[in-house]
């Protein structure tokens, strides 16, 4: 008996063991883009899985075209904290970094310090040729010493979302919306039109949007730009936030539900109608189309009501840096293939009709083939077609620019944990929470 | 072969053999570290540099807000744990000890089936119940109360509800279980003789279970303030990240994961070890000395 029991129990851990193999030979292989015999071959690193399936693609197009200095690139999408996180201690200790990685634009900073050798490969040669590129967009990925460390895939360009059918189903207008002022009043009709159930906007209590496009429109910037000093007192803040403040205490705002729209619960509050109206970078436009495809046809996009008229209306939110690092095999080759990949002519027609983001090469703006063309989802999800929006900001040079510096994490850490939550949910005086804010800024940077 | 077998048989070799894996493991994964971890909390560490800077990472840490409230977070949770997690564990026990309790097995499965789950499932599924969104299920209870669906992880009292429910949850079964076998070590004749001495059940408990069960309430509270002072991923985890609003959930463990890991200052990061060790051993030799385990002084009288 007891050694069939033993038989049976080796047999079971024979056949555990065989399951268990298979298994492994049955796990998808990375993706891998690009022939074995390739002249390169390249690691690379991504948080944003739709983003490594576009550099797919663009290594087979580069293949097709290049095929005497063809390369192969191993794909890995990360979650975006744990890919940071991999990213600067593999740069740290000098081993076991990919030869290419994306970096978010709040966490790129940490990769350019001011003060000691920065690695990651200078891409200003690659650059060279793609003259069109938005400057400032390259600008908030160069380091200190005047390097462009990384290539953008879109600027960002914030706008204001309007859920058109709401104000039609309450006879608003809110076409006229020039002013916070004029914005204000809309609100206080649609809670009266709406019995208070549907709020004109919701406000950030983990996102500083809000504050950056604030900035723009009185040309300041919290960092103080990249030779500048910090300061966070700024007029546009305050201004901003007493009247965020405001809103609150009327009932024409609530608060973002977990801290700012970008999420599940901000999805929800969009979708079901509970505020009629946001403001948001271009590249939101994707979340419509993942996210809430049932809202096709509702939505319109215009400009952000200014403070006064004539300010800037826009500031470029949010992005990605691709970087090649400093332990990069062939990095010449490397920058070569990713500024033709995310600057050139086949890439920005990808990033604009698939990834829905508004490209960096501003030629192509006003290009009615490339910003119109009716196959393009984006242009017929929407009220308007987004690039026409864009065209607007361009005229009105509209757009400002916010810097991402040493500082910026340790701003918008602080304003989002504590800053916001204090004025927003506590009610606590701005000047006061503005004050401590600088006081631990002041702290922290020493 | 021959050697081998005459080191292998020696009885001076042998013993150190067979402690060689656990000093190994010792000195690479532990003093290594903590040497290493001394030394960089005097330094500032970047992509290329290493400085030596003194005592400058502490004299910054003297002057840190954050990591003042990070303390003082830590420290309350840990002595919520203890407060919480020492009494009830042990009433429990009794109770499955006791001969009017039916079905035991079933009892104390459901008490430990929750430490078999990961700390980052069942933190997600507390941040999922305790979700500010209108359906999650702590806001239906408020709503099915008559009050007003509220943001439980924005204020202090409310996500503190939910982070010591989260362990409370996850160790009274783990807690029980030492207490059960610290129960089963004490002489049954014990009862027998207070029983035919007329005692209740109360007395019982007050003369015989509590001073029995010392060594092991000790153990347990040993553990205990290490981990309530060590603890991390649940915050991390009930907030979705380590940013908690106006930090109500930052541990120390937390600030270290944030200057070393996310900001990238190692050297800071390693002075805010270096000082949650030295209150976590404060800690510790002060209780263990309190409860008579270690005795200084005293040795010359045994």
């Amino acid at each position: 008996m007891k050694k069939l029991v033993s038989l049976l129990l080796a047999l079971c851990m024979l056949l555990s063991l065989g399951v268990a193999s298979a298994e492994i030979a049955d796990v998808e292989p990375l993706t891998v883009a690009g022939p074995d015999d390739a002249t390169a071959k390249w690691d690379m690193w991504s948080f944003v899985d739709a983003h490594n399936e576009f550099y797919a693609q663009m290594v087979d197009k580069w293949n097709a075209e290049n095929p005497d200095r063809t390369i192969q690139i191993t794909f890995t999408t990360y979650p975006y904290a744990d890919m940071h996180q991999k990213m600067l201690m593999s740069l740290q200790t000098g081993k076991g970094a990919p030869d290419m990685c994306d970096i978010e634009i709040g966490q790129f900073p940490n990769f350019i310090p001011a003060d000691e050798e920065i690695p990651l490969y200078p891409m200003n040669d690659a650059l060279v040729g793609y003259e069109d590129m938005v400057k400032a967009r390259l600008d908030v990925y160069s380091g200190a010493d005047g390097n462009r460390y990384g290539i953008p895939f879109h600027v960002g360009a914030s706008v204001m979302y309007w859920n058109a059918e709401i104000f039609e189903k309450y006879n608003l207008d809110y076409k006229s919306v020039k002013t916070w002022e004029d914005y204000t009043e809309l609100g206080r009709k649609l809670r009266d039109a709406s019995n208070g159930e549907v709020y004109l906007t919701s406000v950030d209590t983990a996102g500083v949007d809000w504050m950056w496009i604030a900035m723009s429109s009185y040309g300041e910037d919290w960092t103080g730009g990249l030779d500048g000093e910090v300061n966070v007192q700024l007029d546009s803040v305050k201004k901003m936030l007493e009247m965020q403040q405001q809103w609150l205490e009327e009932g024409i705002a609530m608060i973002s539900t977990d801290g700012h729209v970008d999420l599940e619960a901000g999805f929800a509050n969009v979708s079901s109608g509970k505020i009629a109206s946001f403001p948001k970078a271009m590249w939101y436009m994707s979340r419509f189309i993942n996210y809430m495809p049932e809202m096709k046809g509702k939505y319109d996009i215009g400009l952000i009501p200014t403070f006064e008229a004539g300010q800037k209306c826009s500031v470029g939110i949010g992005g990605t840096g691709t970087v090649v690092t400093n332990q990069a095999s062939e990095p010449e080759l490397a920058a070569e293939w990713l500024v033709w990949a995310k600057c050139g002519a086949e890439g920005q027609k990808y990033i604009w009709d698939v990834l829905g983001f508004d490209v960096c090469n501003a030629a192509y703006w006003s290009d009615p083939a490339f910003a119109e063309n009716e196959e393009n989802i984006y242009n017929t999800f929407f009220r308007v077609k987004p690039y026409l929006v864009l065209q607007q900001l361009d005229e009105l040079d509209a757009i400002g620019t916010i810097y991402s510096t040493a500082n910026s994490p340790t701003i918008n850490d602080y304003f989002c944990t504590t800053v916001l939550n204090n004025i927003l949910e506590d009610g606590m005086d701005v000047d006061e929470a503005l004050q401590d804010a600088a006081d631990y800024i002041e702290f922290e940077i020493d | 072969m021959k050697y081998l077998k005459k080191y292998l048989y020696s009885q001076k070799v042998a013993p150190y053999i067979f402690v060689l894996p656990f000093v190994l493991s010792f000195l690479i994964f532990w003093v290594y570290p903590l040497i290493s971890g001394i030394t960089m909390s005097f330094q500032d560490i970047g992509f290329s540099k290493r400085e030596w800077v003194g005592i400058e990472n502490y004299a910054k840490l003297l002057r840190d807000k954050t990591f003042k409230l990070a303390i003082s977070n830590s420290i309350e949770y840990m002595a919520w744990t203890i407060a919480l997690l020492i009494p009830f564990p042990m009433i429990f026990a009794v109770m499955m000890d006791s001969r009017l309790t039916k079905a035991k097995g079933v009892w104390k499965a459901i008490m430990y089936i929750p430490a078999l789950t990961s700390v980052v499932i069942s933190g997600m599924l507390f941040r999922m119940m305790f979700s500010e969104a209108d359906g999650s299920q702590m806001n239906k209870l408020m709503v099915w109360l008559g009050q007003q669906p509220i943001p439980w992880l924005k204020s202090k009292a409310t996500s503190w509800l939910g982070l010591i429910l989260l362990c409370c949850w996850r160790w009274t079964g783990v807690n029980m279980l030492y207490f059960l076998s610290g129960l089963k070590a004490i002489d049954s004749t014990l009862y027998e003789a207070a029983d035919v001495d007329g005692c209740t059940a109360i007395q019982k408990f007050r003369h015989i279970t509590l001073p029995l069960l010392q060594p092991t309430t000790i153990y347990v509270v040993t553990i205990s303030v290490f981990a309530g002072l060590s603890m991390f991923l649940e915050s991390f985890m009930l907030w979705g990240n380590n940013d908690s609003p106006k930090n109500i959930g930052l541990t120390i463990v937390g600030y270290l994961y944030k200057r070393g890991i996310q900001k990238n200052d190692m050297g800071y990061a390693c002075a805010v070890g270096v000082v949650l060790l030295v209150i976590a051993l404060l800690i510790n030799f002060a209780q263990l000395i309190a409860t008579g385990t270690i005795k200084i002084g005293k040795r010359k009288e045994e």
